[in-house]
């Protein structure tokens, strides 16, 4: 288990308060002005030399984002967008960063603004969370009473002004281009990269976007050094993470906790085991709905980082763990996650938006048994042609866990639904459209 | 995708009072000169709040109008985004989490009592007119599953029964406590905390 000072939010369970006071007292907006007089350079060769890779779930590593951003501010201002529209099911940690560690979060900002020489930055909070974003507001407010933020912000000689908006219940609007788009008061669909952001971005101008968690642990990191930062975890997946475990555990809880940890180690020891014993885990989603689940055979040996993930063909992601125990329908899970989807496409692209729904439509009858024996590879293929054909990553996001059901749990499908194909291969009919022909041959 | 109507019945004309329009104005200034745009979101979320919880045609208009910018557009965001309503919803508009994380946790539990204390179908309003629910997709609060959201308040770790008491409390008018139901405290594992503790005693 991490020990307790190598923990970067002290105060995810609000032990100690908020407040700027408390939050300098465990080591918040202390020397940040030293940090800065560093340079820009250093600054993000330490962010890279840490490994820190992007918490929002995609693992981009953050120093080398940083340093796509122009070197010279031209004639368009640089723009850093925070992007707190977490929403992905089974996460919860940015909320706590949010309410809890507010400042570590502002901080962040700075420091990031000033890496990017950004002098606005913009923190798109989900419109659920307004009671966590108005706490945000109280710290943000408090930073310019202290002059942390404002005109030479925290003594830096850098100027920086925060504002907040709030978003209106899109899924979508975390994808980085939805979100920029939902900024500039449009409909949040998701635009084509290339350009990337850090050179057109937030309206038309340079912008940096990142997660919360991402920006709330780069004070620390520069305060205690890139080294300590990768000692933690493994080569390539450094640091620590906040884990969300949710489902049919005794005891779910955020938890912050070194990379590469055992998953089983998280569910025993922080999550107080699986609800009916270890015996009883039937799957697990390891990174938020859109990454595929592992059955339990996998979860035994799972290491929760990026890469040892990808290997078992699923992914880190937000790292909202989904524990599934054996009293669930786990085909009615993932026909909920499939609705969930469809309800969040955002109508742009054609694969995704009717996808989605034949994609829930034919869970939700697997899950009653009412699809014939065809389907279950009709479904596969559905996913397949939507994967890799869209805008943005709400393709994948979609099928992969409906993907990872049928790679592991097809014998439990082709169990259930058992019905013959309307129209019999030995027929040989291409299309149900053409059957009034063979009739007519026929007869 | 989900598809949103505007209500049959709307009223003929909207404009901000003066506390809105106050809001409305210090929002604007947070975005770039000419990019006044980028406030329409918020200034929907006045608008709603203004209108008893929901949205007219007439404040998408008045709203075209206050930001200079065409009314078309603002009808795309309001439909596009889930969280402005449309059409009139209670008072108390209750909000349930179903998907996958709070329904293993028995989410349908939480929709049955709203089936039983408020209205038997979702987007109805209650037989005095103060409330409404409907169900949702994540709320983002999966840890404390099963959850709702009531206003702007979250009500975590509840049961039917804990969410029959609260709705009772609502129907009379009262504003029940939002947080956990449970009594742990905010995200930490019940009785079974074993990070931070030097903090937690302290």
């Amino acid at each position: 288990m991490l020990k307790d000072q190598d923990r970067i939010f002290k105060n995810l369970y609000n032990d100690m308060g908020s407040d700027v006071d408390s939050s300098q007292k465990r080591g918040d907006w202390v020397k940040t002005k030293e940090l800065t007089e560093k340079g820009r350079d250093w600054i993000i060769n330490e962010i890279k030399d840490s490994e820190l890779r992007g918490r929002g779930g995609a693992g981009f590593p953050t120093g080398l984002k940083w340093s796509f951003a122009p070197k010279e501010v031209g004639s368009r201002p640089h723009y850093l967008v925070i992007n707190g529209d977490e929403s992905e099911p089974g996460t919860c940690k940015d909320r706590d960063i949010l309410r809890f560690e507010p400042h570590k979060l502002i901080e962040g900002c700075l420091i990031a603004s000033y890496a990017v020489q950004a002098h606005i930055c913009y923190i798109y909070i989900r419109g659920e969370y307004f009671i966590d974003g108005q706490k945000l507001q109280v710290a943000i407010d408090e930073a310019y009473e202290k002059n942390l933020l404002g005109k030479n912000a925290a003594g830096t000689g850098w100027d920086l002004d925060i504002y907040i908006h709030y978003g209106a219940g899109a899924y979508i609007c975390g994808e980085e281009t939805a979100l920029l788009e939902s900024l500039e008061g449009k409909k949040g669909q998701p635009r084509l990269k290339p350009p990337f952001p850090a050179l057109i971005g937030l309206y038309g101008c340079p912008t940096i976007i990142n997660n919360v968690e991402t920006i709330a642990v780069v004070p620390t990191i520069l305060r205690r050094g890139a080294k300590w930062f990768s000692s933690l975890g493994r080569a390539k997946n450094t640091g620590t993470k906040i884990f969300c475990i949710s489902g049919n555990v005794n005891n779910p809880c955020n938890v912050e906790e070194e990379m590469s940890i055992p998953l089983k180690e998280l569910i025993e020891v922080h999550a107080g085991g699986v609800v009916g014993g270890w015996d009883n885990l039937q799957a697990v989603i390891p990174g938020g709905s859109s990454m595929p689940l592992v059955p339990k055979k996998i979860c035994e040996t799972l290491t929760m980082d990026f890469d040892a993930l990808v290997a078992e063909k699923s992914g880190l992601g937000t790292a909202g763990i989904v524990v599934i125990n054996k009293d669930q329908d786990i085909i009615k899970c993932m026909a909920r996650i499939a609705k969930f989807y469809k309800h969040e496409s955002c109508g742009q692209c054609t694969p995704c938006r009717e996808g989605s729904g034949w994609m829930w439509r034919m869970l939700e009858r697997m899950s009653k048994g009412e699809a014939t024996k065809d389907e279950i590879n009709m479904l596969e293929d559905v996913t397949n042609q939507i994967a890799g054909h869209t805008i943005c990553a709400f393709g994948e996001g979609s099928s992969w866990p409906v993907q990872g059901l049928l790679r592991h749990f097809k014998s439990e499908i082709e169990e259930r639904n058992n019905i013959n194909p309307i129209v019999q291969k030995k027929n040989n009919i291409p299309y149900l459209i053409d059957q009034h022909l063979l009739d007519k041959k026929n007869a | 995708m989900n598809l949103k109507r505007p209500a049959k019945e709307q009223p003929e004309s909207f404009e901000f009072n003066s506390s809105s329009l106050e809001s409305a104005k210090n929002i604007v200034l947070k975005y770039p000169q000419g990019k006044q745009q980028s406030a329409v979101m918020a200034l929907l979320y006045i608008a709603q709040k203004q209108n008893n919880n929901w949205i007219p045609l007439a404040a998408m208009k008045y709203i075209a109008k206050f930001l200079d910018m065409p009314y078309i557009k603002v009808y795309e965001v309001a439909t596009f985004y889930t969280m402005y309503n449309l059409s009139p919803v209670g008072k108390h508009f209750i909000q349930v989490c179903t998907t996958t994380p709070c329904m293993i946790r028995g989410a349908n539990q939480l929709v049955e009592a709203c089936k039983e204390k408020i209205s038997e179908n979702e987007c109805e309003l209650s037989n005095d007119k103060s409330c409404s629910w409907m169900e949702v997709e994540c709320l983002g609060a999966c840890v404390n599953a099963p959850m709702m959201q009531i206003n702007d308040d979250y009500y975590e770790d509840l049961d039917k029964e804990k969410t029959l008491k609260i709705l009772d409390k609502i129907l009379k008018g009262e504003t029940p406590k939002p947080g956990s139901y449970r009594g742990r405290v905010n995200n930490e594992p019940e009785n079974n905390r074993k990070t931070l503790m030097d903090l937690k005693n302290a």
